[in-house]
């Protein structure tokens, strides 16, 4: 075989950069599309846990089992994406003896490490959890960031030879002959990376074979090739705080429930959530009950969250698949395993292979056996070798302490970039250029802003999650502009403005959920610095012409208008309320 | 014992100071304390009364801001107090601040360009901002410093001309002549410029105002006014901008920076030295007011907690401007709202989630809570009945205007404050 069997990726989440990574690692000559950013659908949108397996051990064991692999095979291959929090399955007293007994029971069938702690054991590790806890079974959770887990499989998939294409919608599949042969790709507007072409065009990309991994679009995509694939939206909210309350992933040890987690992620932690199916993976409603029941619920667990301020919520989407007939009405009972869905097979369509259900957890585990089914199908003689190749910026855990030393940084700022960045440290820090915080909540350098920009253009959000600027207290209220401010001059001002526009309503949308207390506060803060000190909110920029001659020019210069007050201001103090018109004074 | 006065005055920032000045000045016997350190700094330092009218979707600024507070409605604090106080407030600011703020010569607003790069309408300025007013058609340059990210002078530069003003704009983005450290706040350069030292490694005994001049020399071109970041001293700003400009030839002015501002801190020096002046008392620093006595409907004292112990603050009158839900003036929880000091009623909506619009930049009603006042500015209970007889409210603590969207925060305060003080010295 002289050229390389060609495949198109639909889906820019985990498991669609999974795969794109596996497949071109493969040597397949690998197309992946996006309609948003990188983890624009579900995978931008969970609340980073890394399942131990324990949430399963008892109703689902065979995704317990995958999970604890999958867990111990990330924490190798992308050690700077993981914090290993470990876990707690905390028992109340209203919770039944009989399923605690269950949990343990279920731990051990799958492998998965366990040790039981008497509350006070428990306590000690977390002391934030309630006095009236009974006691907890400590299991090995941990948190993940998955925008970073993307953006590195996404690095190494362009590293193999993929073409990464993000905000780049498939608006129609290809279908001749009775097989799918292509897909029509509408590129998205835009300035920097995003825009390959021309602005807006529409690219028709031939291939040997499609995946489509779009996750809840799945159906939608499949339905462009007039194929059924039912997949079922179930939507979730979390609730982020501004701190960590905890430093150990907190589950509730019941059968099944909302808000019965709390998972510690950077200098957040992150409440969890609800399962609710709804019509639309695109808009379906966000209530204020669900962001109550989070905190409610959990201060049952953690008794602080009560009182404690929160930053944001957001929803997502689980892309729940069950094959047909099998009848669940509660989406809390369709399972977690994943679905391979040959089109040939399934619908007598060649070309396309669908992949849906699964979790984080397990993306790495999914794109093993989807591609292993596509070199299968191509004859392609070569193993996945994802579980043992480090993703990019995990092979050197000894930069991240270099840095300290070697940028000059004040630690706690080089410990953290250094951590995002893992072994790219050098590379992006190692700069002659000055380096001042442009995010302060988050500590978050130029060199990083820049080194973002340089591969996400003008979407400042992609920024924003390859760094974390702007996710802090203040929500991008003090550095919104700033960031925008690095887009210039190598994008004109008024694309920098775009960009700020477009970052600070996103930053603007989640908080509405926590808008009371200290976080109502800060957003009146924002709002006044956005708006009263900078005119963001009635800028003339863009508008129509001012009239500039009538205003004031200032005192040496005639006045524009008006007979006016005194030049030196003095002259007409009133001490004694005579100008006053009477109604107040 | 409770420490007494005539008049108290919670709240240090503007409506505050306001109160308090116009107390002390028809001879009343003030204190004025305040909890930590105020707000006042945080703020551009320009004194708006009014750029937009409310809900002023699509229109432009008003020019004249003075004669547009008779088109409010009946419920806007400019209503209450009435266009004349709202002037007669501003006189008495604009005694106290002398050359060092200019504006009082026209009715008509200024627009300054801000650190954004907008331009903004407000009825006064500090003196160091005078030279970069959009009206004026000279030839600006703007400068950025490298570590400064709050100020990208290319990004200023471009927006200005993009908001159509009748100047050419150019940018110039310097090292700044002492390397402070890559995260510095503005102050240290403020600091540095005030101290003036000599510049190191340069060879000669360069100071840092020469240094600066000279880094911003080669990129002045046709340029007649020069705009900075406002970091040009705190001490000193006059002398700093009177070099830079003989060195460089042109006029030199400030553009208001957010927090820390050092505009802001500069009037809230020259404004708690006038109520010194005057006489009033201040604390500030001390702690919250806590709790207070009343009976027979009128306040007898407050408490302030000063490290868990309270001390009782007792007055004749007294006068609340502890600001707004962003100041902590108005506080609220997931079930509603309140003034956390008097339990003043203030009206919002039941639903959480009609405090807020989905836009940005939506008529968001969270930016109008506040206590609702009576014609004599007191808190009004929910039935339209003064909470207390002897209890006034000044600036953002009182509801019903969109302060950010309509550029009114310090005219409000000043106003409302003046007005607020002198009725209370007069009742006191």
């Amino acid at each position: 075989m002289t050229t390389s069997p060609s495949v198109l990726v639909i889906g820019g989440g985990s498991t669609g950069v999974g795969i794109a990574r596996d497949a071109a690692m493969r040597g397949f000559d690998v197309t992946l599309v996006e309609k948003g950013n990188l983890t624009h659908g579900t995978t931008g949108r969970m609340h980073g846990l890394l399942h131990s397996g324990g949430r399963y051990a008892v109703s689902d064991q065979a995704s317990a089992r995958e999970c604890i692999e999958e867990n111990m095979i990330l924490r190798d291959i992308a050690t700077h994406c993981v914090e290993d929090t470990g876990g707690l399955f905390v028992k109340r007293p209203e919770d039944t003896e009989e399923y605690y007994q269950e949990k343990l029971d279920g731990l051990r069938e799958c492998s998965i490490p366990a040790t039981e702690l008497a509350a006070e054991e428990a306590r000690r590790k977390e002391p934030f959890l309630a006095r009236d806890i009974d006691k907890a079974i400590e299991v090995p959770d941990a948190a993940i960031d998955p925008f970073r887990l993307c953006v590195a499989n996404a690095i190494s998939a362009a590293n193999h030879g993929a073409r990464i294409e993000t905000f780049s919608e498939v608006t129609d599949l290809l279908v001749e002959d009775g097989e799918i042969v292509g897909a029509e790709v509408t590129h998205e507007s835009g300035e920097g990376n995003r825009v390959h072409g021309v602005e807006g065009s529409v690219e028709e990309i031939r291939v040997d074979h499609i995946v489509n991994a779009a996750g809840a679009w799945t159906g939608e995509i499949a339905a462009m090739a007039d194929i059924d694939v039912e997949v079922r939206p179930s939507k979730g909210v979390m609730t982020i705080m501004n701190v960590r309350q905890v430093d150990t992933v907190i589950n509730r040890c019941q059968p099944k429930g909302d808000a019965d987690i709390v998972v510690p992620h950077e200098t957040t932690a992150i409440l969890g959530t609800t399962d609710e199916e709804v019509g639309d993976p695109e808009d379906y409603p966000e209530e204020e009950w669900e962001v109550d029941l989070m905190i409610e619920e959990l201060a049952r667990l953690v008794p602080i969250l009560e009182d404690a301020r929160t930053i944001r919520s957001f929803w997502g989407v689980r892309p729940l698949y069950e094959p047909p007939d099998t009848g669940t009405d509660d989406p809390t009972d369709i399972t977690r395993e994943f679905f391979l869905l040959d089109h040939d097979e399934r619908d007598a369509l060649p070309g396309m292979t669908t992949i849906v259900g699964g979790k984080l957890t397990t993306y790495r585990l999914m794109a093993e056996q989807l591609v292993d089914h596509l070199a299968e199908k191509f004859d392609v003689d070569t193993t996945c070798r994802t579980a043992e190749e480090p993703l990019p910026g995990s092979e050197d855990e000894g930069v991240i302490d270099d840095a300290m030393d070697d940028f000059g940084l004040r630690s706690p700022i080089a410990k953290r970039s250094a951590e995002r960045l893992g072994s790219r440290t050098q590379e992006v820090l190692d700069t002659n250029e000055p380096n001042p915080v442009v995010c302060g909540c988050e500590a978050v350098t130029r060199a990083e802003v820049n080194d973002a920009i340089e591969q996400s253009g003008t979407d400042l959000n992609a920024v924003r999650i390859r760094t974390r600027a702007g996710m802090g207290n203040c929500q991008g209220g003090f550095c919104s502009h700033r960031l925008a401010n690095e887009l210039h001059p190598d994008f004109d001002e008024g694309r920098a403005r775009a960009a700020l526009d477009e970052l600070y309503q996103e930053r603007w949308k989640g908080q509405r959920h926590a808008l009371w207390g200290r976080q109502l506060s800060q957003a009146m803060i924002t709002y006044t610095m956005h708006a009263l000190t900078m005119n963001r909110d009635r800028d003339p920029a863009g508008g129509g012409a001012l009239d500039f001659g009538a205003f004031d020019s200032g005192p040496s210069n005639t006045p524009a208008t008006g007979d006016g007050q005194p030049a030196d201001g003095t002259a007409d103090v009133a001490t004694d309320g005579g100008r006053g018109d009477g109604r107040g004074d | 014992m409770a420490i007494d006065s005539d008049v108290l005055v919670i709240g240090g920032g503007i409506a505050g100071l306001s109160a308090a000045l116009s107390a002390a000045r028809t001879g009343a016997d003030v204190r004025l304390v305040s909890e930590a350190e105020t707000t006042l700094h945080h703020a551009s330092g320009l004194l708006d009364v009014l750029g937009y009218p409310p809900n002023a979707d699509g229109d432009g600024p008003v020019v004249d801001p003075f004669d547009a507070i008779g088109d409010l409605p009946d419920s806007h604090p400019y209503a209450i107090v009435g266009a004349g106080t709202v002037r007669d407030g501003l006189a008495m600011i604009d005694d106290v601040l002398g050359e060092t703020y200019h504006g009082s010569h026209t009715d008509a607003n200024a627009l300054v360009p801000t650190h954004g790069g907008t331009v903004k309408p407000t009825a006064r300025y500090p003196a160091g901002v005078t030279a970069g007013l959009a009206s004026d058609d000279r030839d600006i340059l703007l400068v950025g410093f490298e570590r400064l990210t709050g100020f990208d002078a290319g990004v200023a530069a471009d927006h200005l001309e993009a908001a159509g003003i009748p100047a050419e704009t150019s940018a110039a983005t310097v090292e700044f002549p002492i390397v402070v450290r890559d995260d510095a706040k503005v102050t240290r350069y403020a600091h540095l410029l005030d101290e003036n030292p000599t510049v190191d490694g340069a060879g000669s005994d360069r100071r840092v105002r020469a240094a600066l001049a000279d880094a911003v020399e080669p990129s002045v071109g046709e340029a007649e006014r020069i705009g900075f970041p406002a970091v040009l001293g705190v001490d000193h700003p006059a002398a700093i901008r009177d070099e830079l400009e003989d060195r460089l030839g042109a006029a030199v002015f400030e553009i208001p920076m957010g927090p820390p501002s050092v505009l802001g801190g500069r009037l809230e020096d020259r404004l708690y030295a006038a109520l010194d002046d005057a006489g009033g008392q201040i604390e500030s620093g001390g702690g919250p007011i806590v709790d207070f006595d009343a009976e027979g409907g009128m306040i007898s004292a407050v408490y302030m907690d000063r490290s868990g112990s309270q001390i009782p603050y007792a007055a004749e009158q007294y006068v609340l401007a502890t600001g707004d839900v962003a100041g902590g003036g108005i506080d609220s929880d997931r079930d509603g709202v309140t003034e956390p000091i008097f339990g003043c009623h203030v009206p919002h909506p039941d639903d959480r989630y009609e405090w807020f619009e989905g836009e940005a930049f939506g008529e968001h009603a969270f930016a109008e809570f506040g206590v609702v006042v009576d014609d004599a500015l007191r808190p009004m209970d929910e039935g339209g009945t003064p909470e207390f007889a002897n209890l006034r409210a000044a600036g953002a603590v009182i509801g019903g205007y969109d302060y950010p969207a309509e550029k009114s925060a310090s005219g409000v305060s000043i106003a409302t404050g003046y007005a607020a003080g002198r009725r209370a010295a007069r009742e006191g």
